[in-house]
């Protein structure tokens, strides 16, 4: 097994001990921190985030593959360019006003935490405004809106409707989920992307951090 | 009037109540307000939910203390006020119910995830259920409800924290449950099996689920509780998984539904059936014809 096989193996176990000697031995090797951090971190959790859709495993693991990818992480960190990892960002998360529901909007910040992104947390029963402000303030790359109640969704359209008349439209992208959520409502509300769960919403926020 | 154990024991099925959330978004909870400070800004808004239940035919009401213990309400800077506010709960709750009505404090997760995987403390999370316990306890609930938990140690601790609290009170504890191909599991990976064995050792009174399933999927998760054991058992469903029609959210269960599936939860011996999510008094009166058109009164 090559080293950087080796490094998405132990995430996928949480080996969270094993990660920062690892890290260290394939930068030796010569792997560039993006390289490490592409096939072997993001590789693993992409892994364990498909078992997790399929019931192969729980939230446990998941989290315990996050707290390993933390570790090599902060391994990694100083060795980016400007001592900062290019492929993380900030992420502005709330559950929508109207809406007090949060258990899928902790575990997304969980797992973004996890894979090395900022997380601003504004809690539950969150209003439009607040989420632009706090991109606005922590110059974020992502809001990411959750909701499960009935009545949620056109706060969602309010938020990305601040965002484009604020001038914020392809700066600050904007991501959903929730229960009653789908990418046909997400792109009906204006938002960039939807997730159906937690560790979709991780794909997805990467993706749009290199998309911009 | 008779307590929640006399009444169990006579194996009539006992109804609870619906959803809390959409209910105090109507009476206009203020943005960024913590939902259970209402029980100290606008106890008479809690009393007119309460009252609205009991007389849907509601047996058991909750209060409005789901996020009431002290690691939830430090989220708002109020954990001070863990006392008075699940106190004053069950004080606007008794106030709106009628007849004989029972009156469960609302126990809901911490929000935090327990070592290993998170930062929380087995002790710090008893020591967080253990206040609201005996605060709703001092209120004098007639039980007390653990509900929404994916977590079995969570679970148990906090049974055991509401146990030890008010040794008389009974406590219900229900789990929110997920289909998978290995059975139902909640998200942190436990079954039902495991769960039915878990909380009844800790001394839970009612065990079953709540949340996260709509009423057929619950028939299912009833059936799982009912092959485990022979204890009584809770099934509090969602209106179904939220859909969207022509732009807007909606749950699609009906009354109806709810009326239609309660005769096969009553045939499955499940002592305490009531709503969740998108739940509301009409969902809570279809319940009540079709419970007492199902057993008939002693």
């Amino acid at each position: 097994m090559t080293l950087i096989d080796k490094i998405a193996t132990t995430l996928q176990a949480g080996d969270d001990a094993a990660m920062p000697a690892l890290t260290r031995a394939a930068l030796d090797e010569g792997l560039t921190p993006q390289e490490i951090l592409d096939r072997g971190l993001i590789a693993g959790m992409t892994v364990v985030g498909r078992r997790f859709r399929d019931f192969e495993v729980f939230l446990p693991d998941v989290l315990l593959a996050a707290r390993a990818m933390k570790a090599a992480v902060d391994v990694l960190s100083p060795h980016f360019i400007g001592g900062e990892m290019s492929a993380a960002g900030t992420v502005v998360l709330g559950t929508v006003r109207g809406d007090l529901h949060d258990i899928g909007k902790n575990l997304v910040g969980i797992m973004l935490t996890g894979v090395g992104f900022k997380v601003v947390d504004l809690g539950t029963d969150v209003p439009p405004q607040a989420f632009v402000d706090a991109a606005v303030e922590h110059e974020a790359d992502v809001v990411g809106m959750s909701a499960l109640l009935t009545t949620t969704a056109p706060v969602m359209a309010e938020v990305v409707g601040i965002i484009r008349e604020q001038g914020l439209s392809g700066k600050v992208r904007t991501i959903v989920g929730g229960a009653p959520m789908s990418a046909d409502l997400a792109e009906q509300l204006g938002a960039d992307a939807y997730a159906f769960d937690a560790p979709g919403a991780v794909d997805r926020v990467q993706e749009l951090v290199a998309s911009k | 009037m008779s307590g929640l154990r006399a009444r169990l024991q006579q194996g009539r099925t006992l109804l609870s109540d619906g959803a809390m959330g959409t209910m105090l978004m109507a009476t206009g909870l203020e943005q960024g307000e913590c939902p259970e400070q209402m029980s100290l800004t606008r106890p008479t808004a809690l009393t007119r939910i309460s009252e609205a239940y009991s007389v849907a035919g509601a047996d058991l009401i909750h209060t409005n203390t789901f996020g009431g213990s002290p690691l939830r309400l430090a989220e708002y800077g109020l954990e001070d006020r863990t006392e008075d506010i699940n106190r004053e709960a069950v004080v606007s709750a008794r106030a709106g119910a009628r007849g004989d009505t029972l009156v469960s404090g609302s126990v809901g997760p911490s929000g935090r995830i327990l070592e290993p995987y998170g930062d929380l403390s087995e002790d710090e999370a008893y020591e967080s259920f253990f206040r609201q316990a005996t605060a709703l306890a001092q209120g004098g609930v007639d039980a007390i409800t653990v509900e929404t938990m994916i977590d079995l140690r969570e679970a148990v601790i906090a049974v055991r924290a509401c146990r030890a609290a008010g040794p008389s009170v009974p406590v219900l504890a229900t789990m929110t449950f997920q289909p998978t191909p290995r059975g139902f599991h909640t998200v942190m990976g436990t079954g039902v099996p495991q769960a039915a064995e878990a909380l009844i050792a800790v001394g839970a009174d009612v065990v079953g689920s709540n949340c996260g399933n709509g009423i057929a999927t619950m028939i299912e998760v009833a059936e799982a509780f009912r092959a485990a054991t022979d204890h009584a058992i809770m099934i509090q469903p969602n209106a179904g998984i939220p859909e969207v029609r022509a732009g807007l959210v909606h749950y699609p269960e009906t009354p109806a539904d709810f009326a239609a599936a309660a005769p096969v939860l009553v045939a499955l011996g499940v002592s305490v059936i009531g709503g969740c999510c998108g739940t509301d008094t009409a969902h809570i009166r279809a319940l009540r014809q079709a419970i007492d058109g199902q057993t008939p009164t002693p």
